[in-house]
C-alpha cells in the first residue's frame, strides 16, 4: 500500500510492469521492491533449500531473500536484488526457485523434510556409493536447490570497462561521504563519489530528520548541487566499490543501464578500475535481525527497510505493523510509522528497562517476539512477557532491529581482520587495514548523524591534506543528531521453531549449534559446514549474529571466535562486466598482413599463426579440399615458382660496433664472421641450454645487421634480446629495434624465382651477383626494396622486402608475373610439406624439450661459448637422447605427427616408447607419405625399422628411419 | 616501367564517427627511431638542435619545434616525427626507418579522454598527462604510442593491429555517446 504524503517516487507519472506475469504498476522512483510492497506483493522467492515463503527482508543490496530474473531471453538477468532494480515502464520480472508457481511450490515438501535436512546432511547422507554423487544426487540437488539461472545463449548486451583516476575516492554517500568529498573537493583535490544508489544521500533519505535545520533531503541537495559545480568533482551514482587492491587500486562496477527499458546502445554495466591516492570509506552500517522462531515469514522485515520504504517511496507491507527491537533505532520505526497513520500495535524492545521513544505506541518493554503465524505472509505474532506470559498479536508486517554492523568489508580486502566492539555489539575495522584508505562514519562505527558528519568531514580533509592540499573542517560541521543508538545484545530469542539466521541459505540458529556440537567449531569451518555467509549476499545480515551464536555455543567470546574472511566483490558482479571487451574475436588483437585482403579475395582459408593470420592454401576451381590444393602448390613450387607472405617473421634491426659480439652471444653458431652482404642461419638456445628459436640473420651493411626470428617466437626473442643486452651486454654498441612491421616480404621460390624477380626488379640478378645466402638492397620501380637469397622450401629462391605501404601492391605483381609462369600463391599447408620435404625444423620440433644436439645442430655450439652453452652439456641432454629423423612408411599406411615410435616386435606400450612424430604429410614430390620425429639415439639408426603406434587415431604402421632431409639432400637447388 | 601503389596502414577503416567523437587516420608522415649509441646522448641533442631545433625527450615525453616531434618511445629510444632525418643522426643513434611501421589515429573531440579511458590503463587527465607527455602503453590489449593533440589524442599503434585498434576505438565511442544519449 501507498501512504499518502510520504515518499519521494513521481505519483505524477505511473511505470507498467510485470511480475511472474502479473500487471502491476509503480512511479518514477520506485524500486521493484517498493513497487510490489506497495501494489501489496509481500511473497517474493521460495527460499534455497526448503523452498519457503519468503518476502523483501531489507531496503539495500544486501537482501536476501527477493531475488529475482530481469527480462527474458539471452540476456536475462537472474538473482537481481528487487531492493536494487529501479522500474521502469515494461519492465518483466520473474520469480526463482520454484514450480509449478510461487504460491504453490511443489519442491516445498523439503521444508517437511527440514528435521532430516540440517547442516551436514549431503555430507552424511550421500557420501556413497561414490560414483552416485556426480551422477544422481548432485543433479537432483541441484534441481530442487538453487538460485536463478542464465539463459545458456551468449550475452548480446554490451558490458564495458574502464580507468579513473582521482586524488580521493569516497565511497558511499551519506552523511559521512558527502561530507568528506565535500571538504576534499573544496580544498581542490580531484574527487571521485559513489553511491550503490541511484540517487546521492544514503540513510539522508531514509530518515525524518534535519540537518542544518533543514530535512535531511533537502541539504543533501544542498550539497550536490555544490558538488556539482565543481569540475574536480566526478559524480558516480548506481557504481558499488567491490574490492580493494594493491597500490591504492579499487574494483568498482557501474549499473549503467539497468534501470531503463531501451539502453540504445549504452553498456549495461560498467567494471571500473579506480586508482585513486587516497580514499574514504562511509559505506554506512546494515541492520542485523534477530533470531526467533519462523522469523522467516513474508511481512518481517528490518526495521529500519521498513522506515526507509515509508520515506523513500511512501510503500508500507500492511496497515497493522508492530516492531521488536534491542535498542533504540527501532523505536524511530515505530514512530514514524505511527505518525505516518499506520496502527502500530506494539513496539516489543527486549530490554526490560527501555523507555518507549516511540509516543503513543503500545510498549513492551522486556517482551520478546517469540513465534509468527501465517503461511505465505505474515499474519500475526506470538509475545511472551519477561514472565513467560503469551499474546499473540494479528499484524500483516513486523520491523526487527537486533543493531548495526558496519559495513567494513572493504577494510579486510588485504587481509586485516575486523575488531570487536563491545559498546555496540559490533565489529569495526581495526587501525590498520588497506593502505591509504580512512573509514568514516557508519562503516566505523559511529552511529549517529552528526557523527557521521564529523568523521566525514574529518576523514576527507586529514586524507587530502596529505596529498598537499590546505583542507578547513572547523565550523563546517552541520547541526543535527547526535544521540548514541543505547543497544542491549540479543542474537536470538529461545524457543520453539526454527529460528532463521542466513535466509539466503536456510540457515538456523539450530544448524550453527550443530555445527558446534560436531566440532566444526572454527567459524570458518561452521561457514562451511551449514553455508552459512555464501551465495550471492555473503551472509551481510546473518555473519555476525551466526558467529555470536557459534560463540555461545563453544564457550567462548565473539572476539575469540571472529569472522570468516571478507573477499572481493562486495556485492555480485557480471562476469560479462569483468570480461567486457573480451567475447569472441575480442579475446586477443587481430593481426593482418599486406596481403590479407588480396588472399581473401582468391577464398584462401586464415590459420592463426601467434596473432597473425595467414593464407593456409589458395583454391583453383575445382578444388574441394585442402589437400588437391596443397599439392598442386607444392608441384607448382618445386616445378616452377610460387609466391607466399613471409612477413609475419620477426624482424629486427640491429645496429652498433658490438653486434657481431652480441650475436656471438645470442646465437649458438658465430655470426661476427659473417660478411657484409653475407647471410647466415642461426639457432638461438635459452638460458637452460634447449632450444628457444632459429632463424637467418643478414649483414646488411658493417654496423648494421637484420635478425629474423619465427612468427610464434618473435616477441619471446625480442624480450631474450632485451634481457642479454642487460644482463651480459652492459655498455656495449648495440641497438635494436622491431621492424617487423616496416617490411612486407615474400618468398619467391623454385626453379623460375630468378626469372619473375628479374621481371620486376629494376636491375637484373644473376647467380654470380646475388649467390645463395647473399642479400643487398634493389629496387622495384623505383621503390628502395631488400632482397635475400635463402630458403625455407629447398628451392632456389629469395625473400624480396618493400615498405609495408607497397606491400598489397607488390603481392599482386608477384602473384601475377608468377601466374604468367606457371607459377602462383602457396599457402601455410604447402609452405609445411616443403620443409618437411626438406627435413627443416619449425617450433612443431623445437618445443622447447629437444636441444641443439637433438636436432642433429650439436656441432653448432662447439666453437665459443653463448647463452645457453654451458647447461647444454648438463649429464641427460647429451646421451641417450630421442634424436630428429626422418620416417617413411615400408609399405603403405598412414604417417602422423602425436604417434609413438617402437621396435617393430615390441608392445606398443609407455614402458618400450622409443620416441614420437612431431609433423607429417604426404609428399607429393615423393609420392609417399614422410614425417619428422624424435627417435632414441635416432641418428645412428637410419635404415632401421621401427613401427608408429597412434593410439588416439587407430594407426599402426611400419617405417624406415631415414635422415630429416628426404629431397635434394645435397642442396643443389638451392645454387643453381 | 613497374609502379607500386602505397597503401596507408587505416586504408579504408577511418573516418569513424560517434557524436562529437572522431576517429581519423593521421598525416602520413616520416618516422625515424633514434637510439642514441653508449655515451651519445648529448651529441644527438646538439645535432637534433642544429637540424630541427628541438631535443631528445626525457622519459614518458615529447619535444616539438615546427612541425616536427621527438617523441619518446622506450628505454634510450624516441621517434623523430614528420622530418627526414639529416645525415648526421646516424653518427650518434642508430637510425631506423619505421615510417611504415605504424598506424597514425587521431581520436579528437570533447569526449576523447572519455573514450580512452575505456582502452587505456593510464590517468590522461590534463595535469597527468600535458601536451608534452608521451607514453608506451595499452589500447585494449594491443601495445600503442600514446600523446595529446589539441583537441584529443595522437594513437600509433602496430600496422597490422590497424584494424582490431579502430574496432575497438569504434566499440568504446559507441559506448560512450550511447551514455551521454542515456543522462
Amino acid at each position: 500500500m501507498r501512504i499518502e504524503g510520504y515518499g519521494r517516487v513521481d505519483r505524477d507519472v505511473s511505470l507498467d510492469f510485470s511480475f511472474d506475469g502479473r500487471r502491476f504498476a509503480g512511479h518514477p522512483g520506485d524500486t521493484l521492491a517498493s513497487a510490489l510492497m506497495a501494489e501489496g506483493v509481500v511473497l517474493t522467492g521460495r527460499s534455497f533449500k526448503y523452498h519457503r515463503p519468503r518476502g523483501v527482508l531489507t531496503d539495500t543490496s544486501a537482501e536476501p531473500n527477493a531475488l529475482v530474473t530481469v527480462g527474458r531471453g539471452a540476456g536475462r538477468d537472474p538473482n537481481t536484488r528487487a531492493t536494487v532494480q529501479e522500474l521502469y515502464n515494461g519492465l518483466e520480472a520473474r520469480s526463482q526457485n520454484r514450480w509449478p508457481t510461487l504460491s504453490l511450490d511443489l519442491w516445498a515438501v523439503n521444508d517437511l523434510a527440514a528435521p532430516f535436512l540440517g547442516a551436514g546432511f549431503y555430507y552424511k547422507t550421500f557420501m556413497w556409493p561414490r560414483a552416485f554423487w556426480e551422477k544422481l544426487y548432485e543433479p537432483i540437488i541441484r534441481r530442487a536447490a538453487g538460485l536463478g539461472a542464465l539463459s545458456g545463449e551468449a550475452d548480446g548486451e554490451r558490458y564495458e570497462k574502464a580507468y579513473a583516476f582521482c586524488d580521493l575516492l569516497v565511497i558511499g554517500a551519506g552523511p559521512a561521504g558527502l561530507m568528506a568529498a565535500r571538504v576534499a573537493a573544496e580544498a581542490g583535490a580531484q574527487v571521485i563519489l559513489c553511491t550503490e544508489e541511484p540517487r546521492f544521500g544514503g540513510r539522508l533519505l531514509a530518515e525524518a530528520e534535519e540537518v542544518d535545520g533543514q530535512p535531511g533531503h533537502l541539504w543533501v541537495a544542498g550539497v550536490l548541487a555544490r558538488l556539482r559545480g565543481m569540475d574536480n568533482v566526478r559524480l558516480m551514482p548506481r557504481t558499488t566499490v567491490t574490492g580493494a587492491y594493491d597500490g591504492g587500486t579499487y574494483g568498482a562496477l557501474e549499473r549503467v543501464s539497468h534501470h531503463v527499458a531501451d539502453p540504445q546502445g549504452a553498456p549495461r554495466e560498467c567494471f571500473w578500475r579506480i586508482v585513486a591516492q587516497r580514499a574514504v570509506l562511509a559505506a554506512g552500517a546494515l541492520e542485523r535481525p534477530v533470531a526467533f522462531g519462523d522469523n522467516d515469514r513474508p511481512g518481517v522485515m528490518l526495521a529500519s527497510a521498513l522506515r526507509g520504504y515509508l520515506h523513500r517511496y511512501g510503500a508500507a507491507p500492511g496497515r497493522q505493523v508492530a516492531v521488536f527491537t534491542n535498542n533504540d533505532d527501532g523505536h524511530r520505526t515505530a514512530r514514524d510509522l505511527a505518525r505516518a497513520g499506520l496502527n502500530v500495535v506494539a513496539l516489543v524492545d527486549s530490554r526490560h528497562d527501555a523507555e518507549s521513544l516511540a509516543g503513543e505506541v503500545p510498549f513492551f518493554p522486556g517482551w520478546q517476539v517469540c513465534g509468527t503465524q501465517g503461511r505465505r505472509r505474515l499474519s500475526g505474532i506470538t509475545l511472551r512477557a519477561p514472565d513467560g506470559r503469551r499474546d499473540v498479536l494479528q499484524v500483516e508486517a513486523l520491523g526487527v532491529s537486533g543493531g548495526y554492523n558496519p559495513s567494513l568489508h572493504l577494510t579486510c580486502h588485504m587481509g586485516a581482520r575486523p575488531v570487536w566492539r563491545d559498546d555496540i555489539a559490533a565489529f569495526v575495522p581495526p587501525a590498520a587495514h588497506v593502505p591509504g584508505l580512512t573509514v568514516a562514519g557508519s562503516a566505523n562505527g559511529a552511529f549517529t548523524t552528526y557523527g557521521c558528519l564529523t568523521e566525514g568531514a574529518e576523514a576527507g580533509a586529514e586524507a587530502v591534506r596529505v596529498l598537499g592540499f590546505r583542507a578547513e573542517v572547523a565550523d563546517n560541521i552541520p547541526q543535527a543528531n547526535n544521540t548514541p543508538n543505547r543497544l542491549r545484545r540479543l542474537w536470538a530469542v529461545p524457543g520453539r521453531g526454527r529460528a532463521w539466521l542466513d535466509f539466503q541459505n536456510d540457515v538456523t540458529v539450530k544448524d550453527v549449534r550443530q555445527a558446534a556440537a560436531e566440532n566444526y567449531a572454527s567459524v570458518e569451518h561452521m561457514k562451511r559446514y551449514t553455508t552459512q555467509g555464501m551465495a550471492t549476499d555473503q551472509g551481510k545480515s546473518s555473519n555476525v549474529s551466526a558467529l555470536a551464536i557459534l560463540a555461545d555455543a563453544t564457550g567462548r567470546d565473539i572476539p575469540e571466535t571472529g569472522t570468516t574472511t571478507f573477499r572481493p566483490p562486495y556485492s555480485p558482479i557480471a562476469i560479462a562486466a569483468m570480461g567486457a571487451g573480451g567475447q569472441g574475436a575480442g579475446f586477443a588483437p587481430e593481426r593482418f598482413t599486406t596481403s590479407h585482403e588480396a588472399s581473401l579475395r582468391r577464398a584462401a582459408p586464415m590459420v592463426e599463426a601467434g596473432l597473425w593470420y595467414r593464407p593456409s592454401y589458395f583454391p583453383v576451381k575445382g578444388e574441394r579440399h585442402w589437400r588437391p590444393a596443397c599439392d598442386r602448390e607444392v608441384r607448382m613450387v618445386r616445378d616452377r615458382v610460387g609466391v607466399c607472405d613471409v612477413s609475419t617473421l620477426g624482424k629486427i634491426d640491429l645496429q652498433g660496433r658490438d653486434v657481431g659480439r652480441f650475436l656471438d652471444c645470442v646465437y649458438a653458431n658465430t655470426f661476427s664472421t659473417l660478411k657484409p652482404g653475407r647471410t647466415r642461419y642461426g639457432l638461438m638456445l635459452r638460458e637452460d641450454g634447449f632450444v628457444m628459436d632459429d632463424g637467418t640473420t643478414a649483414r646488411l651493411a658493417e654496423l648494421h645487421w637484420l635478425m629474423t626470428t619465427t612468427t610464434a617466437a618473435a616477441g619471446q626473442v625480442m624480450r631474450h634480446l632485451d634481457w642479454v643486452k642487460q644482463a651480459y651486454a652492459q655498455g656495449w654498441d648495440v641497438r635494436f629495434i622491431s621492424v617487423t612491421e616496416q617490411w612486407a616480404q615474400f618468398a619467391v621460390a623454385g626453379p623460375q624465382a630468378r626469372d619473375l624477380l628479374n621481371d620486376v626488379l629494376d636491375a637484373p640478378i644473376d647467380n654470380l651477383g646475388f649467390p645463395y645466402m647473399a642479400n643487398g638492397a634493389v629496387s622495384i620501380g623505383g621503390t628502395r626494396a631488400r632482397l635475400f637469397r635463402i630458403s625455407f622450401s629447398g628451392e632456389h629462391a629469395y625473400e624480396v622486402a618493400v615498405p609495408s605501404r607497397y606491400g598489397a601492391a607488390l603481392w599482386d605483381l608477384l602473384v601475377a608475373r608468377a601466374e604468367a609462369l606457371g607459377g602462383g600463391p602457396y599457402g601455410m599447408e604447402a609452405l609445411n610439406v616443403l620443409r618437411i620435404e626438406k627435413g627443416h625444423i619449425t617450433h612443431a620440433e623445437i618445443h622447447g624439450r629437444t636441444t641443439a644436439h637433438d636436432i642433429g645442430m650439436g656441432r653448432m655450439i662447439a666453437a665459443k661459448d653463448c647463452i645457453g652453452r654451458t647447461m647444454a652439456g648438463r649429464p641427460g641432454l647429451v646421451n641417450d637422447r630421442e634424436e630428429l629423423v626422418g620416417l617413411r612408411p615400408l609399405a603403405g599406411g598412414t604417417l602422423t605427427a602425436g604417434a609413438h615410435l617402437f621396435a617393430p616386435e615390441a608392445d606398443p606400450v609407455r614402458e618400450n616408447d622409443h620416441g614420437y612424430t612431431t609433423s607429417a604429410c604426404f609428399s607429393p614430390t615423393l609420392g609417399e607419405e614422410r614425417a619428422l620425429g624424435f627417435l632414441l639415439n635416432g641418428h645412428r639408426r637410419h635404415g632401421e625399422t621401427v613401427r608408429l603406434v597412434d593410439h588416439l587415431r587407430g594407426i599402426d604402421t611400419l617405417c624406415e628411419v631415414t635422415a630429416p632431409c628426404a629431397f635434394d639432400p645435397t642442396g643443389g637447388r638451392l645454387r643453381d | 616501367m613497374t609502379d607500386l601503389i602505397a597503401r596507408s596502414p587505416a586504408f579504408g577503416l577511418t573516418p569513424v564517427a560517434y557524436g562529437a567523437t572522431t576517429l581519423t587516420e593521421g598525416p602520413w608522415q616520416q618516422l625515424t627511431a633514434l637510439m642514441p649509441f653508449a655515451g651519445q646522448t648529448a651529441r644527438i641533442c646538439t645535432a637534433l638542435q642544429d637540424a630541427y631545433g628541438l631535443n631528445f625527450p626525457a622519459p614518458g615525453r615529447l619535444t616539438r619545434a615546427g612541425h616536427t616531434t621527438c617523441v619518446w618511445t622506450g628505454r634510450g629510444q624516441a621517434f623523430l616525427v614528420g622530418s627526414e632525418p639529416v645525415q648526421d643522426l646516424a653518427r650518434y643513434a642508430a637510425v631506423t626507418d619505421q615510417s611504415d611501421a605504424w598506424v597514425t589515429l587521431d581520436l579528437t573531440g570533447e569526449q576523447a579522454a572519455e573514450v580512452l579511458a575505456r582502452l587505456v590503463p593510464l590517468d590522461l587527465s590534463p595535469r597527468a598527462f600535458g601536451a608534452d607527455h608521451a607514453a608506451r602503453t595499452l589500447l585494449g590489449h594491443a601495445a600503442i604510442q600514446l600523446h595529446r593533440l589539441e583537441n584529443g589524442f595522437r594513437i600509433r599503434g602496430f600496422r597490422s593491429m590497424a584494424r582490431t585498434i579502430v574496432h575497438e576505438t569504434a566499440d568504446a565511442m559507441a559506448a560512450v555517446a550511447a551514455r551521454a544519449a542515456l543522462d
